[in-house]
Order: structure tokens, then C-alpha cells, then sequence
């Protein structure tokens, strides 16, 4: 238990907000399912507590063809949601794939995508982390690397993105709406996670002040028919991803017109497999195209020392994913 | 069969050895900020109550520190054991991981407010009758939660078993307990 104070600053609006939190040693508070945990581990320090929790932004709007899910959101307001649940049932799979019922009833949209990684030699701050301590090294690349990336590491971090809910967005092509004390600004959620370097690895291209405001997807409706995501983890329920995947198919007259298939546990993002992507289009969705599909995730996979199996199970788990997606109607 | 009164006296032994020094050190104030102390209006189990709190403290520590509901149980204070669940507003958190400053007027239930000794709640008396405890220290949160589960309308053995995952047993009775919440579920 950490015994270092802070000082505790409920903000009613968003320019309150943005200006408190633009100061050095200020964190934001929305959920705090996140923040609450590293603070008790002595993992993080904030000076301020700046609690955004009751913000204007949990609202969930949908206007055509255009989803929006405010940062705020809980995240089981999110799937209990008839939009979400009708038009994009993916965001609901992987919301329910995460966490348990009372952590889901705090944890907000907008926190969940900048979760802090579970790679062990984060957590523990005796040992080597460019994450938490840059120029410290990573323990973990010649360590115990069970839970390891198998794509984008460097000699500096292995560390796997944690998010489940980033998985299904990354599928969907969803953007993030970013308000500062100096303005906003739109990202691709792919572009909201950063590869690591040699001696530092930051979680999110965020700046210092930054603060997720919004996610908005937009024209993803049309996978609502054959969308599922499948999570692999090391008990059934309540557990991070050892291997996850994000599916979405449209299927026209028996032929895949589009995929969309991103995996989680193997990158420090939503990672997506673009060529197994594309050579689904213009397939029928048969074990072949799906095997073929699953060939092809792997392809580039970089694995350490206690992370190989990791591969054969991506492979598994893109034809599982897929054979889930193709047979829904 | 474990009786009423054995429920009591497990949960009155681990009440008192929870009560150690864990605690003690969320209370110690940092030299920086040795005064802010942020005021609550909080409603729990139908009475409000007007206190104040370090802006450090969890609703965990207020509810069993300040105001003495010790029915609510300190776990693994991670969000990881379900040991702290309470209601707030009828929906269920884990209260280690809720600040009360964020949550200063809620409206909270813990498990001194859903039965007595003389009228105990159907699930009460469901954990009883399925032995569905041993030491008891887990059983308030997972009462809790499986109110809960209820509520957001679990209807089948494995959607009651899917709903409690965030409540843990090291006794290892989760398959009573599931028994029990089915049974109040008319399963």
C-alpha cells in the first residue's frame, strides 16, 4: 500500500479540467480502476488527483451511420447499450471478455484504452523497466517472457497492450478524440499506441494534459452480422489475454467482400493482420480461406525464449475466430 | 450444515484480524498535503451519514474505518477478490478501487442493510441451507454480487457462474454458492 498522499480536485467542466491537468505531477481520475491499483503498488505518484469522473462525456450517441461513446462511459454502460449491443456487437464481446462485473460497473471507455501494461516486470519495481523507469533496460526480453510480444518488440520492452475493448476498436477503425488545454485533436486508434524504443517505451503518443475525450466508429454496422471476438486466457473467466482476436467479416452472396481481423497479447497495440485481410476478399468463407488466413497472421512472428507456443495459438485462434464470424448470420 | 450463529463468529474473528496495520499507513499523511480533507454526504443503507476523509481514502476504508460496517471485507485490495463489493445505487464495484471523494454522495448497500438475524435475505438463508461458505470472510461480497448478478438478470447455472468470476473462494465453495444463487433464481 502506497502511504504517499495526494490532493484531491473534482472537476464539474472540461476546461476546469484540462487547465488542472495540464500541471506537472497532475493525474486524471475516471474510473480509477487503473490509477487506484498503481497507486497502491507505488507504481505511480501523482501530486493531483484531478477526478474527471463526472464529466459531461459518458454520453453513447448514434447519428447514422456514426457511433460515439463518450470517454466517461462505464464500461458495462457500454454493452448494456441497445446501439452498441444491436449495430456493434463486437465492442460488447470484448467489453464482457474484460474484467469483472464490479470492476465494469467503474471503469470508464476512455481509461480502458490507456490501461497501464501487466508485463510482471512492470509491475514490480525492483526490476528492469523502460516503461516505468526509461534507461533501465527490460527485464523481461531475457527474462520470464511467457506473456511477451511476438510482434513490434525491441531490444528495450516486450510488453503486450492489456486493453481488450482496444482490440474490437482497432477492427472497427476507430478514432479518438483528444482535448487539451490547447486545443483537440483527432487520432486513429492505431496511431494512439506507439511501438517501443530502444530505452523507452510510453504507452500512448498522448501528450502531458491530454485526455480522451470520445470514440467514435464510424460506418462499422455493416460487420454487425459476422463479428465476434475471441479471447484465450488461463482461466475462463476474469483474466488477461494470452492471445486475442477481433474478427469482422461482410459476406455477400456467399463471398467475404471485406475482413477486418486485428489480435491482441502478441503487440503493444491492437495489432492488426492486414494480410491475412486481404486474402480473405473475394473468398468464400471455408476452412481453407479461414486456414490460409490463420497462415498468414503469423507470419513475421518474433518470439523470445517463453513465448513460442504463443504462435500455434494465433494461427488457432484467427481460423477459430473466423469459423465463429462465418457461421453468424 | 454450518449454523447462524458459525457465520457470525467467522465473520467476527476475521473482522478483528483485518484490522491491522495495512491500514494504518493509508491513514499516515504525507508532509506535502497534511490538511486537505474532503467532506461526504453518504446514504448507506438508508442513513446518511456527513464525514470527512482523507483524499486518499477509498469507500472500502470509510465504510469499515469510519463509519464501523466491518461486514465489508479488505481482500487483496486490488479489485481482484470481490471481498469489498457493495452496491452503489443498486449496481455493484469493488469498493477498494472507488475513492470516496469520487463517490461522496452515494447511495450505498452493504450487507449489513439486505437482511437481519431474525429475517435474513433470500440469499442469506440460501447460503446457509447450500453450505455455500466455510470461513465466511468472501460471503458478504459474493451475497453482494450475487444480488447483483440477479438484478442484471442472469437466468441460466452459467451465466450465474460467468456473473460471479469477480468473487473469489480460497475455502473453494463456488460450487455451492452457485447452487445458491440458482436456487433464488428459481433455476
Amino acid at each position: 500500500m502506497s502511504s504517499a498522499s495526494f490532493n484531491y480536485v473534482r472537476a464539474t467542466e472540461l476546461t476546469d479540467a484540462l487547465s488542472q491537468g495540464k500541471r506537472p505531477g497532475a493525474a486524471y481520475l475516471a474510473g480509477g480502476t487503473d490509477l487506484l491499483q498503481l497507486w497502491k503498488a507505488s507504481l505511480t505518484a501523482p501530486q493531483d488527483v484531478i477526478d474527471i469522473s463526472r464529466l459531461p462525456l459518458a454520453d453513447i450517441t448514434r447519428a447514422g451511420d456514426r457511433l460515439v461513446i463518450g470517454a466517461m462511459a462505464r464500461l458495462s454502460d457500454v454493452a448494456a447499450h441497445p446501439e452498441v449491443k444491436a449495430g456493434h456487437p463486437l465492442i460488447c464481446d470484448a467489453i464482457l471478455a474484460s474484467a469483472s462485473g464490479q470492476v465494469r460497473n467503474l471503469a470508464t471507455a476512455g481509461g480502458n484504452l490507456l490501461q497501464r501494461t501487466r508485463c510482471p516486470y512492470f509491475s514490480d519495481a525492483g526490476l528492469a523497466c523502460n516503461k516505468r523507469d526509461p534507461g533501465s533496460g527490460c527485464g523481461a526480453r531475457d527474462g520470464e517472457n511467457r506473456h511477451a510480444v511476438l510482434f513490434g518488440g525491441s531490444s528495450g520492452c516486450v510488453a503486450t497492450h492489456a486493453s481488450d475493448l482496444a482490440v474490437a476498436l482497432a477492427a472497427l477503425d476507430a478514432e479518438i478524440a483528444i482535448s487539451s488545454a490547447s486545443g483537440e485533436r483527432q487520432l486513429a486508434l492505431s496511431d494512439l499506441y506507439p511501438l517501443p524504443g530502444e530505452t523507452t517505451a510510453p504507452d500512448s503518443s498522448l501528450r502531458p494534459g491530454e485526455m480522451i475525450t470520445a470514440i467514435r466508429i464510424v460506418g462499422a454496422e455493416r460487420f454487425a452480422p459476422h463479428s465476434t471476438y475471441l479471447k484465450i486466457r488461463d482461466r475462463a473467466s476474469f483474466e488477461f489475454a494470452v492471445v486475442s482476436v477481433a474478427a469482422a467479416l461482410r459476406i455477400e452472396d456467399g463471398v467475404i467482400a471485406e475482413a477486418r481481423l486485428a489480435a491482441g497479447g502478441v503487440a503493444s497495440l491492437p495489432w492488426r493482420l492486414g494480410r491475412s485481410e486481404a486474402a480473405l476478399i473475394g473468398r468464400a468463407p471455408t476452412e481453407q480461406a479461414f486456414a490460409a488466413a490463420g497462415e498468414l497472421a503469423i507470419e513475421g512472428a518474433r518470439p523470445l525464449e517463453g513465448n513460442a507456443f504463443k504462435i500455434p495459438l494465433l494461427r488457432n485462434a484467427v481460423i477459430r475466430a473466423l469459423q465463429t464470424a462465418g457461421d453468424q448470420s | 450444515m454450518p449454523s447462524r450463529l458459525a457465520l457470525t463468529c467467522h465473520n467476527r474473528s476475521l473482522t478483528f484480524q483485518c484490522c491491522g496495520d495495512e491500514h494504518q499507513m493509508t491513514q499516515s499523511q504525507d508532509a506535502k498535503f497534511p490538511k486537505q480533507r474532503i467532506a461526504l454526504s453518504i446514504t448507506v443503507n438508508g442513513t446518511r451519514h456527513e464525514l470527512e476523509a482523507a483524499p486518499t481514502a477509498t469507500l472500502l476504508d470509510v465504510i469499515r474505518d469510519e463509519l464501523k460496517l466491518t461486514g465489508t471485507k479488505k481482500g487483496c485490495d486490488m479489485g481482484g477478490c470481490g471481498a469489498c463489493t457493495v452496491l452503489v445505487a443498486g449496481r455493484r464495484i469493488a469498493s477498494c478501487l472507488a475513492l470516496a471523494a469520487s463517490f461522496g454522495d452515494a447511495d450505498i448497500t452493504t450487507i449489513e442493510g439486505i437482511g437481519t438475524a431474525d429475517r435474513l435475505h433470500p440469499l442469506q438463508d440460501a447460503f446457509i441451507r447450500h453450505d455455500a461458505l466455510q470461513c465466511g470472510y468472501c460471503t458478504p461480497g459474493q451475497i453482494l454480487s450475487a444480488i447483483a448478478v440477479l438484478a442484471e438478470g442472469a437466468r441460466s447455472i452459467e451465466e450465474i457462474r460467468e456473473g460471479m468470476s469477480g468473487n473469489l473462494c480460497r475455502c473453494g465453495a463456488h460450487a455451492n454458492i452457485v447452487a445458491a444463487i440458482a436456487e433464488v433464481a428459481g433455476l
